[in-house]
């Protein structure tokens, strides 16, 4: 493991205007353009947000619903573009935001995988030659030329995340997909992770199982409202969050 | 210029998801359908037939081999309009992908605008057949076609690209589309020879529409065998530049905003 700088964010703000984003008519835009509304009503997403992770470091995101950490995860893929700030990659990036997310339902499982693979960025050369095993993670040797609408979520996770993983990204960029797994499809994903952390990989993992923030990530980072209220190691960053989620319930059932 | 060259880098890199993009539409066509790709030639074919019978009895005087003469302006008119309708629905069709993983958004328009040119190909076999049938005489011009497809094809990409991106923000840009293709198909002397319109109207039709440039093109070298005219040549290939530069700059411009609405 080596101290280089893989993943920089520096103060970085995401801005979505919810004014803008219920315009979708001329009509309704130039309606709001006369009343001079078309700025207002912004929304910051993530605020003012730095961190810095080095190669091989597992990073866990944890935080209640709405507070930003997909929309962290997706400005370090590189799909949305920062308001204020910057990030810096150095480095292939393999997004697991939604597994299989470019999967057309209509093409055989064979196709897919090929369609895929080519998303995420590879050469097709480079995916004949992992295409056997990429199959054998997720067994599903039998089902290879159906449709993959006639495929279970579960089934369709399974692909998903063998075409992912299969490539050794630099970083992994996980967003609460396994949930859908059953247990010993979960176990593998877990242990096929640890194997990429250990040839060097860097993960970014988001999950609302402190369990297993605690168990695959060794530093997290705690988003509050799109703020940045805690960071440092994943054991105790865990246990603040837990305590105060404790507080919150109590304090509403006290209501 | 370093940012243009990165563009080009990102694009060559992404090459094998274009051909994969264009093969699923091809592959997607079709499928589970008895005749299969033998519909591409079979269905301007059948088309082409019922305009013959409709409108030969009225301009059939003015102009010889009509269905040859239809089928030239009819082929150039059905792709761009193919092409283009279906770039304008290509980033909001894949806005799933888009927010979910880094791709060039551009390559879904791209591959749209190059997977209805495959099926103009296959077209082209219901041209040869028609020309073959009615007797027209075949000349070393008609090789000349893939010079007139490019300029078509550049043309459809940058109003494809415009198009997309309006289609984003404003749902209204499909429905000012059809009427604008409706008003168009008129303009454009496809089933109709372009001597029989008033001066003024005929006029602006040879100087200022796009389509008429492309069609003309392609009759020069189909139905009438010569080369193209070349100021014909030159208005078409500079139509296409402008409307690419257009086109790409809006969708450039645009793109980082794309998420935000799909």
């Amino acid at each position: 493991m080596s101290d280089k700088v893989i993943i920089d964010v520096k103060n970085v703000t995401i801005r979505f205007n919810l004014a803008n984003q219920k315009v979708d008519n001329l009509k309704e835009y130039v309606i709001r353009l006369i009343k001079k509304e078309l700025m207002f009503q912004e929304f910051l997403a993530v605020k003012n947000v730095s961190f810095q992770i080095k190669q091989g470091e597992a990073w866990g995101i944890i935080g209640t619903n709405g507070s930003g950490k997909s929309t962290l995860l997706k400005a370090v893929s590189g799909i949305l573009k920062p308001y204020k700030g910057s990030i810096k990659i150095n480095g292939s990036i393999a997004p697991l935001i939604e597994l299989g997310a470019g999967f057309d339902p209509e093409l055989t499982a064979r196709e897919n995988i090929y369609l895929n693979g080519c998303v995420l960025g590879h050469t097709d050369k480079y995916m004949r030659e992992h295409f056997d095993e990429i199959v054998e993670f997720a067994e599903l040797h039998e089902f290879l030329d159906s449709p993959i609408k006639n495929y279970s979520s579960g089934m369709k996770a399974r692909l998903g995340f063998a075409v992912a993983t299969m490539v050794q990204p630099k970083i992994l960029i996980v967003d609460e997909i396994l949930s859908v797994g059953d247990y010993a499809f979960r176990k593998k994903c877990t242990q096929r992770m640890n194997e990429m952390m250990s040839t060097g990989t860097t993960l970014l993992y988001v999950s609302h199982s402190l369990e297993e923030v605690k168990g695959l990530c060794k530093k997290a980072l705690w988003l509050d409202k799109g703020e940045m209220r805690m960071i440092g190691n994943a054991n105790e960053v865990c246990e603040a969050y837990l305590i105060e989620q404790k507080a919150k319930t109590e304090k509403q059932q006290k209501h | 210029m370093k940012i243009w060259l990165d563009r080009l880098k990102d694009f060559f890199h992404y090459k094998d998801l274009l051909k994969h993009l264009v093969m699923r539409d091809i592959k997607l066509k079709y499928r589970r359908s008895v005749l299969g790709y033998l519909w591409s030639v079979l269905d301007p074919l059948l088309s082409m037939i019922v305009m013959t019978i409709v409108f030969s009895t009225m301009f059939s005087r003015n102009i010889d081999n009509f269905p040859v003469y239809l089928f030239c302006g009819q082929l150039l008119f059905n792709y761009m309009k193919n092409a283009t309708s279906q770039a304008m629905n290509s980033i909001n069709v894949n806005g799933a992908l888009i927010k979910k993983a880094y791709v060039p958004k551009y390559i879904f328009t791209f591959s749209k605008i190059s997977s209805t040119l495959i099926d103009l190909l296959f077209n082209m076999i219901a041209l040869i057949l028609i020309m073959f049938v009615t007797g027209a005489k075949f000349s070393v011009y008609n090789l000349l076609f893939p010079f007139i497809l490019i300029q078509l094809f550049i043309f459809c990409l940058g109003f494809g690209l415009f198009l997309a991106q309006a289609n984003v923000f404003f749902k209204d840009v499909q429905y000012i589309y059809n009427a604008v293709m409706m008003a168009w198909i008129y303009l454009t002397p496809i089933f109709y020879p372009i001597e029989m319109l008033p001066k003024t109207v005929g006029f602006a039709i040879t100087h200022f529409n796009p389509m008429y440039y492309y069609v003309k093109q392609f009759r020069d070298i189909f139905y009438t065998g010569t080369l193209p005219q070349s100021e014909y040549v030159i208005a078409g290939c500079i139509a296409a530049l402008v409307l690419l530069v257009f086109g790409t700059g809006m969708f450039l411009k645009n793109q980082d905003r794309f998420i935000l609405h799909i």
